[in-house]
């Protein structure tokens, strides 16, 4: 019974990327089903009129894109398809790779030009400073977009000078940002703030959905998944959510086991 | 023995990607191109990171290195032209030098120039009591902004909806159970952390009830945490499939 308890880690490793392996290789279906926090993000999407201004924080890098890129091409996907006016920013230096990547992809299914549609304001250090300097003067702190281009000339930028002009703003976050955004931005300049995090973060953030600081929040692969869903555009979360409850289930059943053994070599230790 | 053990596997893993990647290539599955290599690499760096639950091994240890000096590659040159060139070269050194600049130099910018600067004095020995002075501006003005706006935000704005009345017109029974559920977890985490009086009698089972919110709440974070380790790796096992292998869709 001893030598069950000192499984080699190693075998339950393997057990698991068998499990994640098969279940992405055999297709079938598993319900999805919406959660309210990530319907708070829908349907203020879906108050919008055409030609609002959405501006989407992408604060991750590479290390969390599995999670949170899935989630910015599909709120993309949705903002485009309802005409909305998308200005793109990042706090976190590795992010502009990753944004370019999801902001080209989805606006050339819809025929979206930079510049006139969406813009790509860059990356700029200073987090809170930077989000005061924003609530003050959006041109002042991006001078330039991504491009070099001068932002005071950008049809997509008309009509906002500061965060209190914008109808919404998505934070998607690996750090500390969306708390920043709560603190610096909403609280003092009075926009609608929406989230997108990693899984590790998302039980911190609920408080802030309790107390409407944030009108809706997408949580992790599983977050992802549900917009995916909403807005029609299964892809790579979706799929996921299938490997991700396959593990689960592996995880709840190890957990049993290793509780039964624990108990059962225990009793046989002291009987 | 083991030692050989281990070379062996090492350079026979190598060898078996390279053959792979061979076939892929003949077969035409990925390009012949820097997008097929660029697959390539990103396979071999992946299959390289996930070795290390195997054991450490060389080539977990290239792939480490390799992404820290990429990562801080990629930043330095994101800050120099996202951040440093437009704000203060563009604005201040340029037309300082220039002869040939339209616009005047914008001299205010040497004010904070020289705060940045005056931190990295830190490693000086004779000239390090200058980053105190920046030191000193960034926690003032820190505490300054951050302070009013935190105990906005995060105090007030978090006791208001704990304050609801549990049962009101227009609620429904499960968002009043809600509420009271958040009362009784409120005060009893409270009561937990009171550490200025002992833990006996209605004190010590009201903390007990606050130890039973703590550990649902540890778990369901716990819970949250294996889901984003496994997202991860499902991301990358799509990747290999799909964009390496070419057999998932």
């Amino acid at each position: 019974m001893e030598r069950y308890l000192r499984i080699d880690r190693r075998i339950i490793f393997a057990v698991i990327a068998v499990a994640v392996i098969v279940s992405l290789l055999l297709r079938f279906e598993l319900p999805v089903p919406e959660s309210k926090s990530v319907r708070g993000v829908y349907d203020k999407i879906e108050s919008l009129p055409a030609g609002s201004h959405v501006m989407m924080a992408f604060n991750y890098d590479p290390s969390s894109k599995e999670e949170l890129q899935p989630m910015a091409v599909a709120f993309l996907h949705h903002c485009f398809s309802r005409d909305l006016k998308v200005i793109a920013m990042t706090l976190y230096p590795g992010a502009p790779g990753l944004i370019e990547q999801a902001l080209n992809t989805v606006a050339s299914q819809y025929q979206k030009k930079h510049g006139e549609d969406y813009v790509f304001l860059g990356y700029k250090p200073g987090g809170a400073s930077l989000i005061i300097n924003m609530g003050e003067n959006l041109y002042s702190a991006f001078p330039k977009d991504f491009y070099g281009n001068d932002t005071m000339t950008l049809p997509a930028l008309r009509g906002v000078d500061s965060l209190r002009k914008i109808d919404y703003l998505f934070d998607l976050a690996a750090g500390t940002t969306i708390e920043t955004w709560i603190v610096f931005g909403k609280e003092k300049y009075k926009f609608e703030l929406g989230a997108g995090c990693t899984a590790v973060m998302g039980p911190d953030m609920y408080p802030f959905l309790q107390s409407k600081q944030l009108s809706g929040l997408l949580s992790g692969l599983k977050g992802a998944a549900e917009y995916e869903t909403l807005v029609n555009k299964k892809a790579s979360a979706v799929n996921g959510m299938r490997s991700q409850s396959v593990v689960h289930a592996l995880i709840i059943l190890f957990v049993i086991c290793g509780n039964i053994l624990y108990f059962v070599s225990r009793r046989t230790k002291y009987a | 023995m083991r030692k050989d053990g281990d070379f062996l596997i090492l350079t026979g893993s190598i060898g078996l990607f390279v053959c792979i990647n061979i076939f892929l290539m003949a077969s035409g599955k990925l390009p012949f191109s820097f997008n097929g290599f660029g697959i390539m690499l990103g396979a071999g760096l992946t299959l390289a990171v996930y070795s290390f639950l195997y054991k450490d091994n060389p080539s977990f240890k290239i792939a480490e290195n390799l992404y820290v000096g990429v990562s801080l590659g990629y930043t330095i040159i994101i800050t120099w032209f996202n951040f440093l060139k437009p704000d203060l070269f563009d604005p201040l050194i340029v037309p300082m030098f220039s002869k040939a600049a339209e616009k005047s130099p914008h001299y205010t910018l040497i004010i904070p120039s020289f705060l940045g600067i005056f931190m990295l004095l830190r490693f000086s020995r004779n000239l390090a009591w200058l980053s105190r002075w920046t030191f000193a501006f960034v926690v003032g003005l820190g505490a300054g902004i951050s302070i009013p706006r935190v105990i906005s935000a995060f105090i007030l704005g978090q006791i208001k909806p704990s304050l609801r009345p549990v049962f009101s017109s227009g609620e429904t029974i499960l968002s009043s159970i809600d509420t009271l559920l958040i009362l009784l977890g409120v005060t009893s985490v409270l009561i937990y952390f009171i550490f200025s009086v002992e833990h006996k009698g209605a004190i010590g089972k009201i903390s007990k009830v606050g130890i039973w919110f703590l550990m649902i709440s540890f778990g369901a974070s716990f819970g949250y945490t294996v889901m984003a380790r496994v997202s991860l790796l499902i991301g990358r096992v799509q990747f290999l499939l799909r964009d390496w292998l070419g057999i998932l869709q």
